[in-house]
């Protein structure tokens, strides 16, 4: 790996587009990419003709029920007839498709990327937590009857008895998020909840509770990546993308520590090397993590070197990652308030990171006035950390 | 876009043997064979020297979800940047060239790999690819699709029965010179015309069989593989693409997609006349009929008819533009997602001039060409170069 002095195109970030985030939305998979990426296309004043690659993003093909999905998906992510792939990285597929974006314009391949990501979760039945029954160790782990949420329940109960944390802490993440999606337009689950509201609410899986989860979604993002040349021909204000980092852990899982996210530290790592950042608490001014789980938003800020180990509930606690304090933290309301389509909730993240940053945030701008970014996103079996950093 | 020059090279190569079928080993296992020999060809140490991994993969294929978690352990690759594409295997050398073409990265591994001996089902998993409200209630066979687009290519191309069987002949006679390869033979026209029909035209024999294995391929950047003791071979263009996904809109006498893929990777190589620039076709043949049709969409048939072709030598292995000399598909077995590693694979023996009986010859240049199979719409083309 080398440092960003040898970087040879720069790539820009030039347009973003979101649909509804809902349950049992009724556009079919193809519908719903095309939504996304006529908006993205607009907001960027392009038309599909200008586009030369598109990249997918979509996380198992078990949710929407379709073999070689990308294929299928290839008119409504507005492929025809242009190169295009998908990729995937599990739950890290959302910020990782825009790290495809990025290279197909970096490596000098392509001008124009459009970044489309879409999931529809809600078709499974009888619930999606069944389709991630079939992402364990058909050998080892299946057999134990294991979904996500066991799992994560293991990882945060690890992480609360290590430093020490109180479940009061990790809920104030809950509330904190689901109130900033109130001021969301596609938010799906956006509420004024209390502590003692996330504390009484159901146990699934002790020590998560249901307002500890984000909910099950449909939806798609897409964005408008660009090299330099073009990005200036287009808009007067193109959100540089200067960093990306992704790492992948062992599989497995059952072998880690579970109390601090080791791919994540190498992924950021990765990133701020290229992005050419030293002290990531300093310098970056507002963060999209990944939230999943209220517990992940903090144990993802240490893993990102955003706080130190064991101090992330600290920092929440005293409104430093509210929207007004110093480290904004999921300003957009996050996968808790504004949904969880897994790989269009990652392109959400890098699409708010993009609007906060063109200042177009609307009620959602942070207080600061923010010129450097993060987006990250994790998947697989708590394996994989991928983190986009941008700035203007 | 933009013309690119020699900045990718192939500095490692490694597979396993393909074989119809693999009771002792797992895909892991497989895929940890061919990543100790395409390092040790390549000289590296994964763990110190890699910088990142791509496989090609898909979920319904290896029969778990979210398949990325399971491959960095057997690469080597653990805590490194390590992706999954869910694709053919040369998609995955189209990613990686990328990757390399940034400048951040200068060494990264491509792996793909086969185990469809252990799908029970397979063509029930074909027929979850099809569009679930139009395609899948009608059609019980993806073959189906095989038997449309090589009838209207029969027509549109003059294409007689008895040179499509003799692809066959060619390229299961190839194969017996291919160590790799499970389904060498000697056959004859007749018995491959005569064989049993799936989908009229298309007869048995028409169609490879499965195989199962694993190829990895390490690339690097200039820098580094000019350090390197073996003569790198270059990749010098890559084009894919993908057509609208409703088959119905397709060409079928000559898919547009592989058009457009080629003329995406000759105008990065700079191959003005492909014919005589080409010394080695590695191309699509999972049925017979497409060893023809790719080479016409390459624009590789120099006006000869198809007939003359293959009747004439001119892509036999002793022939002007030896095609599939490692018995292709055909001879191999199509090893799903790993098809168009296994080909790239092959050009790059032929180029090194390692290829033993296979050798054609010298090859400078070679094109590497594949299909995602139906109802896929998209085909991927590599140029490769000495």
């Amino acid at each position: 790996m080398r440092m960003n002095i040898h970087f040879k195109n720069r790539v820009a970030c030039i347009g973003a587009g979101l649909t509804l985030f809902r349950r049992r939305l009724f556009e079919t998979p193809r519908e719903l990419a095309w939504e996304a990426a006529k908006q993205a296309l607009e907001n960027a004043g392009m038309e599909l003709k200008d586009i030369d690659c598109v990249v997918f993003g979509s996380a198992p093909d078990a949710f929407d029920g379709i073999h070689m999905q990308g294929e299928y998906m290839v008119d409504g992510a507005g492929g025809y007839k242009k190169p295009f792939t998908r990729v995937y990285v599990g739950g890290g597929t959302g910020v990782f498709s825009v790290i495809a974006g990025w290279w197909h314009v970096a490596s000098g391949l392509c001008d124009k990327v459009l970044v489309v990501a879409e999931e529809k979760m809600s078709p499974a039945l009888p619930h999606p937590q069944y389709v991630f029954h079939h992402i364990f160790d058909p050998i080892t782990d299946k057999p134990l009857g294991v979904n996500l949420i066991w799992i994560f329940a293991l990882e945060m109960h690890r992480y609360m008895y290590k430093y020490n944390i109180k479940k009061e802490d990790i809920a104030l993440v809950s509330v904190k998020n689901k109130r900033n999606a109130l001021d969301h337009p596609a938010a799906q689950l956006g509420a004024k909840i209390t502590v003692e509201d996330v504390l009484n609410s159901e146990v699934l899986v002790w020590p998560v509770q249901r307002l500890d989860i984000s909910p099950v979604s449909d939806g798609a993002g897409a964005l408008i990546l660009t090299s330099e040349e073009y990005a200036k021909q287009y808009t007067d204000t193109p959100v540089w993308i200067d960093g990306v980092g992704w790492n992948l852990d062992t599989t497995y899982w059952t072998n880690r520590d579970l109390a601090f996210p080791k791919y994540l530290y190498y992924a950021g790592k990765m990133a701020y090397r290229m992005a050419g950042i030293h002290n990531p608490r300093k310098e970056i001014d507002v963060a999209e993590v990944y939230d999943p789980f209220d517990y992940k938003e903090l144990h993802h800020m240490e893993g990102l070197q955003l706080a130190r180990k064991g101090e992330a509930p600290i920092l929440t606690r005293e409104g430093v990652t509210e929207r007004d304090g110093d480290l904004p933290i999921n300003p957009s309301g996050g996968l808790l308030g504004v949904g969880n389509p897994i790989a269009a909730a990652g392109i959400m993240k890098v699409a708010e990171i993009f609007w906060q940053l063109r200042k177009e945030a609307g009620k959602r701008q942070v207080a600061k006035d923010p010129t450097t970014g993060l987006a990250q996103a994790w998947g697989d079996l708590m394996q994989i950390g991928t983190v986009v950093i941008m700035r203007v | 876009m933009i013309l690119l020059g020699r900045d990718v090279a192939i500095i490692g190569i490694g597979s396993t043997n393909y074989t119809p079928m693999t009771t002792e080993y797992s895909y892991k296992e497989l895929m940890f064979e061919a990543a100790l020999k395409a390092y040790e060809d390549a000289g590296i140490n994964p763990r110190k020297e890699l910088d990142a991994l791509v496989t090609a993969a898909e979920d319904f294929w290896e029969g778990v979800s979210i398949f990325d978690e399971y491959i960095p352990d057997q690469m080597g690759a653990v805590l490194k940047p390590a992706l999954t594409v869910s694709g053919d295997g040369l998609w995955g050398i189209i990613h990686g060239y990328m990757l390399v073409k940034t400048g951040y990265f200068d060494i990264v591994a491509v792996e793909a790999h086969s185990k469809a001996s252990d799908i029970d089902n397979i063509m029930d998993v074909w027929r979850i690819a099809l569009d679930p409200h139009y395609h899948r209630p009608i059609v019980d066979n993806v073959h189906m699709f095989a038997g449309l687009e090589m009838m209207r290519f029969m027509e549109e191309y003059n294409v007689s029965r008895e040179a499509l069987s003799m692809i066959v002949v060619k390229n299961r006679y190839n194969a017996l010179y291919n160590p790799m390869a499970p389904y060498g033979t000697k056959t004859d026209i007749e018995t491959v015309s005569n064989s049993e029909v799936v989908s009229y035209p298309l007869r048995k024999m028409d169609i490879s069989e499965y195989s199962d294995g694993a190829t990895v391929v390490v690339l690097a950047s200039r820098e580094v593989a000019e350090k390197y003791d073996k003569e790198p071979i270059w990749i010098e263009g890559v084009g894919w693409i993908s057509d609208s996904p409703n088959i119905e809109e397709w060409d079928l006498a000559c898919p547009s997609h592989v058009v457009l893929a080629a003329s995406m990777a000759y105008s990065q190589a700079n191959i003005d006349n492909p014919f005589k620039e080409i010394d080695l076709a590695e191309v699509d043949d999972r049925y017979s009929y497409r060893e023809f049709q790719s080479l016409v969409a390459l624009d590789l048939t120099n006006g000869y008819m198809m007939d003359e072709l293959v009747f004439e030598g001119v892509i036999s292995p002793s022939g002007e533009l030896p095609v599939n000399p490692s018995g292709g598909y055909l001879g191999m077995g199509y090893p799903l997602e790993a098809g168009g590693l296994v080909k790239l694979y092959n050009a790059v023996v032929q180029l090194r001039g390692e290829a033993g009986p296979m050798q054609v010859g010298d090859v400078e240049k070679a094109v590497v060409m594949t299909r995602r199979e139906f109802p896929s719409p998209s085909s991927a083309v590599v140029v490769l170069g000495r």
